[in-house]
């Protein structure tokens, strides 16, 4: 058995590893319980599976057909979502929903029915998918869609992975004029100005999120950037060619007091003030305003070898928004926040996903770097918090939520349990399914 | 547009390689053993762009029958103007140690078949004045270890086959490229635990279609293994025989 870790670096385990390679040749091995694993971008243990075996993916990556009149593509699920943009743009084509990261593959994104910053308009990724082939472990092959295996369909879009293995997909692309963005940046001063920027700007901006600092107390607290964009008609480049691109690499584990509340602050007042003006307009390429994180290869080192929890949550939205001010209170109270905060509002698109993560509300999503117990305990706090304001945490990012909150989170979970494959499995269900009293 | 021939199509390396070409345009005709996974390879590079992909199934070990797989390339995709030859096998080191007729069949695999059918096509080319012949081999063949020196043999064989072949052609307007790729994370190394000095097999393709594009004669990929076998080369046989590499 191999030494296996998440984006997150924590939890860490010992699992066995079998790669795929073709399509119609996969038999699935018998001696451990299976799960598979894409690019591995997910943040705690949901692409894990401790003392079992991973199926790796990534040699499922060939497209099978394209048609260049509907933008419908058929490819293996472990075309990335990289792949994708550069066979998608030069035809014309982008993908209709993207989480902040290309370097994941289409299967994953299935199975975590991902979302991006135009979730008020378009909805998730599965809202996008037509049909796909799912191998069981019994050797069945079931091709789902909203017309054929409803029921199996609806479970493995947001599935984590458990109801089998995704082996090819049909994704519906959307139209683009070319790859430029035309962006607008704004400051705002606290929540309730990003809120009420929130609800003025999701009407005429398909694309809306928001870096939010998570560290200024004071007369600061709240106080971000708002960004908002549109598909412009602007051409430009299709790809990126920077040297800084292609060299920028974190080598190796940063030592772990290079991140501190004090280099983390420096960060964000900086960031914050980098623009002079309160309002700026721009067109940008689509790489650096949907993956500024991707230029960076191997970010997660950044927090050293210990690694770091992600934290995102959506809580209700309401009249004064409440629940979002005192989760985020919580979270500059800690004092040990880092700065990858985003915030954003959700729109009530409906997922075809039985277990979908996004649902209206407000979403915050964060990184604390892990520095021991005391993490922990700001994590059960936190998961305590969005409980009580009937809010869900994302398990794809998450290695700590308590399993009967997930339960409550995702009270479908007996339903969806019956599409379980009794041959798959993963730490993150095994953890949230265990008995508690 | 280029026609490309790949022989060994099959292998992950070549299937990268191949993509590269497709989304030029070129046409390519694919050979191999497993007409199903030709398929399979056939739709993805016709999806990214090739204006024409052909298969073909044959097992290439068999050197009598060459001279009309040969022709029957020709038919397929007439007067085709680059081979990309990566077929081969790793073998099991201690199989061949133990039964020496493991190893002839690990020899006929990874050199004699290829040199037959180098050979062929480069006396064709010859005669056209023209063509390209792009052919796998490996680090392992520019020095013996006791780890893999049957593959390392036939590798090191076809290198040097390879190198006189270039000096004789170098006249004549044929190009000869020996792709010398060090670790690379594909189904042929699916058991061996990876370390950072693997590269993947899309970064290796790109590498062969950029060197054959250059024109380049002897390419390592990723570049570095060039300095890393200079260092190995230069170890004292002394020494090195009493080393675990």
């Amino acid at each position: 058995m191999a030494v296996g870790e998440s984006w997150g670096r924590y939890p860490r385990v010992k699992q066995s590893v079998y790669s795929l390679a073709w399509r119609n040749e996969v038999s699935l091995p018998e001696d451990q319980l299976l799960l598979p694993y894409g690019m591995g971008r997910s943040y705690g243990d949901s692409c894990l599976n401790d003392g079992e075996r991973i199926l790796l993916t990534s040699g499922l990556n060939k497209f099978i057909e394209f048609d260049g009149e509907t933008g419908v593509v058929h490819c293996e699920a472990g075309v990335t979502l990289e792949m994708l943009l550069d066979f998608g743009l030069p035809r014309g084509w982008f993908l209709p929903v993207t989480p902040g990261t290309k370097y994941v593959s289409v299967g994953g994104a299935i199975a975590n029915d991902v979302h991006g910053k135009n979730h008020h308009c378009a909805g998730t990724f599965g809202c996008h998918v037509r049909s796909f082939e799912l191998l069981r472990s019994n050797g069945e092959r079931l091709i789902c869609s909203p017309e054929e295996n409803t029921e199996m369909f609806s479970a493995t879009i947001g599935g984590m992975g458990l109801t089998g293995l995704i082996l090819w997909v049909e994704l519906q692309l959307k139209p683009v004029e070319g790859p430029m963005i035309d962006l607008q940046s704004i400051q705002f001063g606290s929540l309730d100005e990003f809120f009420q920027l929130s609800s003025e700007s999701d009407q005429d901006f398909e694309y809306t999120v928001s870096w939010i600092d998570c560290i200024a107390s004071g007369a600061s607290l709240g106080r971000g950037i708002f960004m908002r964009g549109n598909h412009s008609k602007v051409k430009g480049p299709l790809k990126q060619n920077s040297l800084l691109k292609r060299i920028a690499t974190v080598p190796f584990d940063a030592p772990g007091f290079l991140l501190n509340r004090h280099t983390m602050g420096a960060f964000n007042t900086v960031y914050y003030h980098k623009q002079r003006q309160k309002k700026v307009s721009s067109t940008v390429h689509y790489d650096p305003f949907f993956y500024p994180l991707d230029a960076v290869h191997h970010w997660n080192r950044i927090y050293g070898r210990k690694g770091f929890l992600q934290f995102q949550c959506v809580v209700p939205k309401d009249s004064d928004n409440e629940a979002m001010k005192a989760v985020f209170d919580q979270v500059v109270r800690s004092g040990s926040a880092s700065f990858l905060a985003v915030m954003k509002e959700f729109g009530n698109v409906a997922s075809p996903g039985m277990m979908s993560f996004p649902r209206e509300g407000i979403t915050l999503c964060l990184d604390f770097p892990l520095q021991g117990d005391e993490t922990l305990r700001l994590m059960k706090r936190l998961d305590d918090m969005v409980f009580d304001f009937d809010g869900a945490m994302y398990p794809a990012k998450d290695a700590t939520m308590a399993p009967e909150h997930f339960r409550s989170y995702y009270p479908q979970w007996e339903e969806f349990s019956q599409y379980v494959d009794p041959r798959f499995s993963s730490s993150f269900w095994r953890r949230v399914m265990k008995e508690t009293d | 547009m280029k026609k490309v021939v790949l022989f060994g199509a099959t292998s992950a390396i070549a299937h990268e390689a191949a993509r590269c070409f497709a989304r030029r345009g070129a046409e390519l005709l694919l050979v191999a053993r497993n007409g199903e996974k030709l398929s399979v390879l056939q739709k993805d590079l016709e999806t990214l762009g090739a204006a024409k992909v052909q298969t073909h199934v044959c097992d290439l070990v068999d050197i009598k029958d060459h001279e009309s797989l040969l022709k029957t390339c020709g038919e397929l995709l007439p007067e085709y103007d680059a081979i990309l030859l990566a077929y081969g096998t790793l073998g099991d080191q201690g199989e061949s140690e133990k039964d020496f007729s493991v190893a002839e069949q690990e020899f006929r695999t990874n050199f004699l078949s290829a040199a037959s059918l180098v050979s062929r096509v480069a006396n064709m080319f010859e005669a056209r004045g023209s063509g390209q012949i792009a052919v796998i081999t490996s680090v392992a063949g520019d020095r013996g270890r006791k780890s893999n020196y049957i593959y390392g043999t036939a590798k090191g064989a076809l290198s040097i086959f390879l190198q006189g072949l270039r000096n004789r052609l170098s006249s004549t307007g044929v190009h000869v490229l020996t792709i010398k790729p060090g670790f690379v994370d594909t189904p042929m190394t699916a058991h061996i635990e990876k370390g950072p000095l693997f590269a993947s097999a899309q970064a290796v393709g790109e590498g062969i279609y950029r060197a054959m594009e250059r024109k380049k004669d002897v390419v390592y990929l990723p570049w570095f293994w060039r300095f890393i076998m200079l260092i190995i080369k230069a170890i004292p046989e002394p020494l090195f025989k009493r080393m675990s590499i």
